[in-house]
C-alpha cells in the first residue's frame, strides 16, 4: 500500500525533497537520497506525521529501526506514538547479549543483530527503514522481532523501489510514503 | 556544565536506565549503553526534551549528529527545534559530494563526513552524540562545520566520562550533557 496515491498533499513536498544520485554506490544504481529531505524541517515533520498518524492508537509497542538510516526515522515515530524503540544493527556493534540474523546479499551475506530481552512476547513492533530494495534486510529484521514472539504488524518505509523482485511475503505487509 | 548537578527531577531516571556492560569493546572499557534508556519511552522522552528546552528559541539552524548514535537523538532534538537534521558520517557512506575531517584514535586515525551544500555560512549549529570520551570525533564534527563558515553554538551529548577529559579538547566550545560517569 502506497500513500502516494492517495494524494496526502504533504507527499508532493516530501517526494521532491528526496534527491537521486547516480551509480553510487557502484555503476547503475540510482542511489536515493534522503539526507537532503532532513534538510528541510517541514518535509521531515511531515514524513514523522505521516507514519504517526498511520500508528498511533493501534497499541504498537516497538519501532524496530534499521541501522543506520532507520535510526533517523523511528525514534521521532516511538516518541510520538509512546513506543520503545529497538535498534538492529550491524554485527559487533550492540554490547549486550544478542540474537543474530544472517540474510542474503547479491554477493555474499550480511548479519543483523537486536539485543535479548529489548523485544518480548506479546510485543506488537512496527519496522522502519528509509528505504525497502529487496526486502532482504527488512525480512531480517521480522525474522529477529517474531523470534523472540513479538508480532510484526507492519513494515514502513519511505522510500519504495518496486521496479525490483520483491518477495511477496514481505509486500503484503509494506508500507511506503 | 551538566544538567545532573542542577538537579532535574527528569535526571536520576535517566541516569538509571543507561546500562554499564563492562569488557566492551575489549578488556577494561565500561560500555555506557543507551539502548536501555529507549526502551523506557518517559525517559527517552525526558532525555529529547532536556535538550529541547535548551535549545528552543535560540536560532540554532542546524542540528548535527554523529554516526550512528547521534542519529538517534539528533532528529527528534531537530524536529522539535525546527533545524536541518545533518549526518556527520564514516567515510563511502554518505552519496553525495562530501567534505572530510580525519582525527586521531587511540590506534590510528578515523575520518568523518559531511555533504557539501547541507550547512552554510551563518549557520548556528549544534552537535549531538550519545557520549563524549576523549572528545576526539566531537572534535572532527565541529571542524567539518566551522571549515563551512557554521557556527558551533555547543555540544550535546547525554553522557560524558570526565575522566577522559574531553571536555577540555573542545578548545573552549561549550559542551551541555545530562549525566555524568565516573569509573572511581
Amino acid at each position: 500500500m502506497s500513500a502516494y496515491t492517495h494524494q496526502d498533499p504533504r507527499l508532493h513536498g516530501i517526494k521532491t525533497k528526496i534527491r537521486v544520485v547516480p551509480n553510487f554506490p557502484k555503476s547503475g544504481i540510482m542511489f536515493q537520497d534522503i539526507t537532503t529531505l532532513l534538510l528541510d524541517p517541514k518535509a521531515f515533520k511531515d514524513t514523522i506525521d505521516l507514519f504517526v498518524e498511520r500508528y498511533k492508537g493501534k497499541n504498537i509497542s516497538v519501532v524496530a529501526g534499521i541501522e543506520a538510516r532507520g535510526f533517523i526515522f523511528g525514534p521521532p515515530i516511538a516518541l510520538a506514538i509512546g513506543a520503545k524503540f529497538v535498534p538492529l544493527r550491524k554485527p559487533k556493534k550492540l554490547p549486550g547479549k544478542v540474537i543474530s540474523q544472517e540474510y542474503i546479499l547479491e554477493y555474499g551475506r550480511d548479519c543483523l543483530e537486536m539485543h535479548v530481552g529489548a523485544v518480548e512476547t506479546g510485543d506488537r513492533a512496527i519496522v522502519v527503514d528509509d528505504l525497502i530494495a529487496t526486502g532482504g534486510t527488512l525480512c531480517a529484521a521480522m525474522d529477529l522481532l517474531e523470534r523472540v514472539g513479538a508480532e510484526v504488524v507492519e513494515c514502513a518505509c519511505v522510500i519504495e523501489l518496486p521496479e525490483l523482485k520483491v518477495h511477496t511475503y514481505i509486500y503484503d505487509r509494506v508500507v511506503n510514503v
